[in-house]
């Protein structure tokens, strides 16, 4: 209210119509608001009070917890979570020498910090990126082993969660710069670097991952002088890289076509140079807008990696289907499915969450153009 | 002030002596077939306030925008500060250096406070430390009047705050010429004189300008000399007294008709 000029009497305020307030405004407005929504509302409950409750007693109540083979499972009508708790180890590690277990153990962890980490705002920029590396390097050290008295471990035997995690927090980590790189080169206005960006993204995007994993596996050693060999765990790493990049940098073209010519006008009007132009003031406001499509390629990029099975690396969904090979616990697809598919689902809602933050946060401070 | 329109005028004696700052020679330029600038000469001295204007499309923004190269000209030459502009990339950093620009739609970085827009080049391009930077910047909002803003974003300010930071931003660089594109032309009518009056200071401190504007209250204040352009070509040239009262040509005539009629 102004406090200018109040008028002699001023109105009383009054209380705004029951109708509009409380749990039963609530239900009106959101729920029941027209002849439509009130049919759909209708629906989506009878559809939660069909499906909800045999899931939940599956899940639950008729579920067993405690069993010593498939066998004692089978009596109930239930989930099988015996299954899990005799085969979440190997879900989770696969053949990491099971003494050995603690240190992709670690590696989870350290991975989790990092994403953590990466919610401080205090910390972006340098800080972060030297967390980033310290963390990838300390985990990669981890997993091989060979010094302080921890067993060297090949990378064939790197299975399970970290190699999913491995594979795609890598992919992401040298992808963004890559795509970074490739976006510029396309709005670039030197021909061969502009037209060696084109060639590689329109190359790379019309290929499916699949393909690129299966010329990373097979044809790429056919190439190589005999007696090198890559590791094949690199080579898969490399493919994703390659393969994410070409999609992140078609987004951040797309973020640095949205700012207006008269911001890098300004840049260059202030005696910027093209590296510094980009860096302080294009890029970072390039990337804030496209968040929200970034983000959906780091989540796309995160279940991708599964498809390192077709080239034979244990990953975490490689490992689920192989517990379901042992003849003691046949046929438990649900719920190795599940156990899998819920990490799966929490990184990748974290990943959703995360963007949500930083959207609204950046959002909140700037580009709120006057 | 020293311009020709046509070849044969011979150039006048300086004002103020000494090097031109800005000097353009016979420069042409052209977007695809369109021929938007023909046979441009001008000199600016050191000090001098020199006011483009004329109608819509007549060249003027062009021709102040070559002079730090964010357009490029075709044919000619352009010589700033004694420097050549040419396509090497050294000359024209050095060039814009010197030069400050201020933009209709001021341009300034959303994702940056007002005084990380006023420190970012002094830091990045001048190698001024922070804390120097910062100082600075501080001494050039009190000079546009708007200290009070320093940590507040661009778009929490009013159109003509956000020029006035933007006019501080580019003395930040200490330039030794000031550019001004339609600095009034995106304001609401309110705003227009605290942008003005920022202006009319630089011009008492001896700041070298070249201003394209419509703002003739401000030409008549401030300009040593009064260029006027139609159809890529510069018409006539003349001190404002001049200018107002006897313009000699029938198009300028017919534009002050058109602009001061009412």
């Amino acid at each position: 209210m102004s406090d200018i000029t109040q008028p002699e009497i001023a109105l009383p305020s009054e209380k705004p119509p029951a109708a509009t307030l409380g749990a039963i405004g609530w239900l009106r407005t959101n729920l029941f608001n027209s002849i439509s929504n009130t049919l759909l509302t209708l629906f989506a409950f009878y559809l939660i009070v069909v499906l909800v409750p045999p899931l939940f007693r599956w899940m639950f109540i008729d579920s067993t917890w405690i069993a010593s083979s498939g066998k004692d499972c089978r009596a109930s009508a239930g989930a099988c979570w015996a299954f899990i708790g005799e085969w979440y180890r190997f879900i989770l590690f696969g053949r990491f020498p099971y003494a050995e277990q603690w240190r992709p153990l670690i590696v989870i962890f350290v991975f989790i910090a990092m994403f953590l980490a990466s919610c401080d705002r205090r910390l972006w920029g340098g800080k972060l990126i030297a967390i980033w590396l310290g963390g990838g390097a300390l985990a990669i050290a981890l997993m091989f082993g060979g010094f302080l008295g921890m067993t060297y471990v090949e990378t064939s035997l790197w299975n399970g969660l970290p190699l999913t995690l491995i594979l795609a927090v890598f992919g992401m980590l040298f992808a963004f710069p890559l795509a970074i790189m490739l976006a510029l080169g396309r709005r670039s206005n030197m021909p061969a670097v502009h037209s060696l960006s084109v060639a590689y993204i329109e190359l790379i995007r019309g290929v499916p991952l699949i393909t690129i994993l299966f010329m990373a596996s097979v044809m790429l050693p056919l190439f190589l002088p005999s007696g090198t060999t890559i590791d094949k765990l690199l080579r898969a790493q490399i493919a994703i890289i390659l393969f994410a990049a070409a999609y992140l940098a078609e987004i951040i073209r797309g973020g640095l076509q949205a700012i207006p010519k008269g911001q890098y006008e300004a840049a260059d009007a202030l005696g910027l140079s093209y590296a510094r132009k980009m860096r302080l003031v294009i890029l970072p406001q390039a990337l804030t807008m496209v968040i929200p499509p970034l983000v959906n390629t780091f989540i796309g990029t995160f279940k991708d990696t599964s498809l390192v099975l077709i080239i034979g690396l244990f990953d975490l969904l490689t490992t689920a289907n192989t517990s379901l090979t042992d003849a003691n616990w046949r046929g438990f697809y649900w719920e190795a499915y599940m156990f899998v598919g819920a990490i799966y689902w929490c990184f990748c809602f974290f990943m959703s969450k995360y963007s949500q933050y930083l959207e609204r946060d950046l959002n909140r401070t700037n580009l709120r153009r006057g | 002030m020293t311009s020709t329109a046509t070849a044969d005028q011979a150039p006048l004696a300086h004002a103020h002596g000494g090097k031109p700052m800005i000097e353009l020679r016979s420069v042409h330029k052209w977007y695809g077939e369109f021929h938007v600038l023909k046979d441009i000469s001008l000199q600016v001295g050191k000090g001098e306030r020199v006011v483009v204007c004329g109608p819509s499309g007549s060249g003027k923004s062009t021709m102040i925008r070559c002079i730090n190269r964010l357009e490029e000209h075709q044919r000619g030459q352009i010589i700033v500060d004694g420097i050549e502009l040419t396509s090497d990339v050294k000359n024209i950093e050095a060039i814009r250096r010197e030069v400050g620009m201020v933009f209709q739609q001021f341009n300034l970085f959303p994702h940056l406070t007002v005084l990380e827009n006023l420190t970012l080049a002094p830091i990045w391009v001048r190698k001024m430390p922070k804390k120097e930077a910062e100082e600075t910047a501080m001494l050039y909002l009190e000079r546009v009047r708007i200290p009070e803003q320093a940590k507040k974003y661009p778009g929490q300010l009013s159109g003509g705050q956000q020029q006035r930071v933007a006019i501080a931003r580019s003395l930040c660089m200490k330039p030794q010429i000031m550019l001004f594109d339609e600095p009034t032309s995106a304001l609401d009518p309110e705003m227009i004189k605290e942008v003005l009056d920022v202006m009319i200071g630089l011009a008492r401190d001896g700041m070298t300008m070249v201003c394209v504007t419509h703002e003739m209250g401000f030409a008549r204040t401030v300009a040593d000399s009064m260029i006027f352009m139609d159809r890529g070509e510069i018409v006539e040239v003349a001190t404002p007294q001049e200018f107002f009262a006897n313009p000699k040509s029938e198009r300028t005539k017919l534009f002050l008709g058109q602009i001061l009629a009412h």
